[in-house]
């Protein structure tokens, strides 16, 4: 069980320049950005798949997630799923497993 | 040089010491004046003057960053903006050191496109990502990384003249 302060931590709407911004290749911005787990959830169903293989091999994700939500255990989740290779929408439904499955079960324990 | 209607009006020889400073801005008045057939002092008062009204914004030197060993990337950046914050992405955008030029553009949708230099391809992608990304009013990016120049050339007042004579 997770304390609630780290949960509300990790569940927190984060400023605009913490934001995670989605791009697809170096510099070219989607005009898509999640600045809390929530909005990074539905965004994983949202954006170009295109921009998902991006940030996941360059290990943007897991850092943002790490650093900026302070999720060490999704961080790792996120990180290993780099080792299978996926791409296009396998890697769309893997990450939003992992991902959204986190989401729930933090949600849920903070409700509790 | 006049003043008229606080517009500015170059004199024939203004325009010759443009040419010449545009080709090198390292000669001297005495130079100047000699290629043109004028004194020195005469020089010194059109060049003066043309600083002091800002036709002559500054000198500056063109380096070869190559040769110098100085490795980086350059890329032109265009920003989709909302068009009531596009002013403010295009000052934000021009107090970046990383930032070089910065111009609207109505071209398609209100755009600014920028001139970027970074190290290398992660630092540029790190400055958009976190400096022009976040800014309120930035819809989407597209950026492009120059690989080879073909022409590097400043407006030259010479053959601007040349062509509006016809």
């Amino acid at each position: 069980m997770v304390a609630n302060s780290s949960i509300s931590r990790v569940l927190r709407k984060v400023p605009r320049e913490n934001a995670f911004y989605f791009f697809t290749s170096i510099g070219n911005y989607t005009g898509e950005n999640a600045g809390s787990l929530e909005e990074f959830v539905r965004k994983i169903k949202e954006v170009d798949a295109k921009s998902l293989e991006f940030h996941l091999y360059r290990g943007d994700f897991e850092k943002w997630v790490d650093e900026t939500l302070e999720d060490k255990e999704l961080a790792e989740k996120i990180r290993s799923l780099k080792s299978l290779s996926p791409s296009g929408n396998s890697l769309r439904n893997q990450l939003y497993l992992i991902v959204s499955k986190r989401y729930e079960k933090l949600k849920g324990e903070f409700c509790s | 040089m006049k003043i008229k209607n606080q517009a500015v009006v170059l004199d024939n020889l203004d325009w010759k010491i443009l040419q010449i400073l545009q080709e090198n801005a390292k000669q001297t008045y005495t130079e100047i004046g000699q290629l043109l057939g004028v004194a020195h002092s005469t020089i010194y008062d059109h060049i003066h003057k043309m600083e002091e009204h800002g036709v002559i914004k500054k000198y500056t030197a063109v380096v070869d960053l190559e040769k110098i060993g100085i490795k980086h990337v350059t890329a032109i950046m265009t920003v989709f903006t909302n068009p009531q914050e596009s002013e403010k992405v295009a000052k934000r955008l021009s107090e970046s050191k990383e930032v070089l030029e910065v111009s609207a553009s109505l071209s398609e949708n209100l755009s600014i496109i920028a001139k970027v230099v970074a190290e290398n391809q992660n630092r540029l992608h790190l400055f958009i990502a976190q400096s022009v990304a976040p800014l309120p009013g930035v819809l989407r990016i597209r950026t492009s990384i120059i690989t080879r120049k073909y022409k590097d050339e400043r407006f030259s007042i010479e053959k601007w003249k040349m062509e509006s004579k016809h």
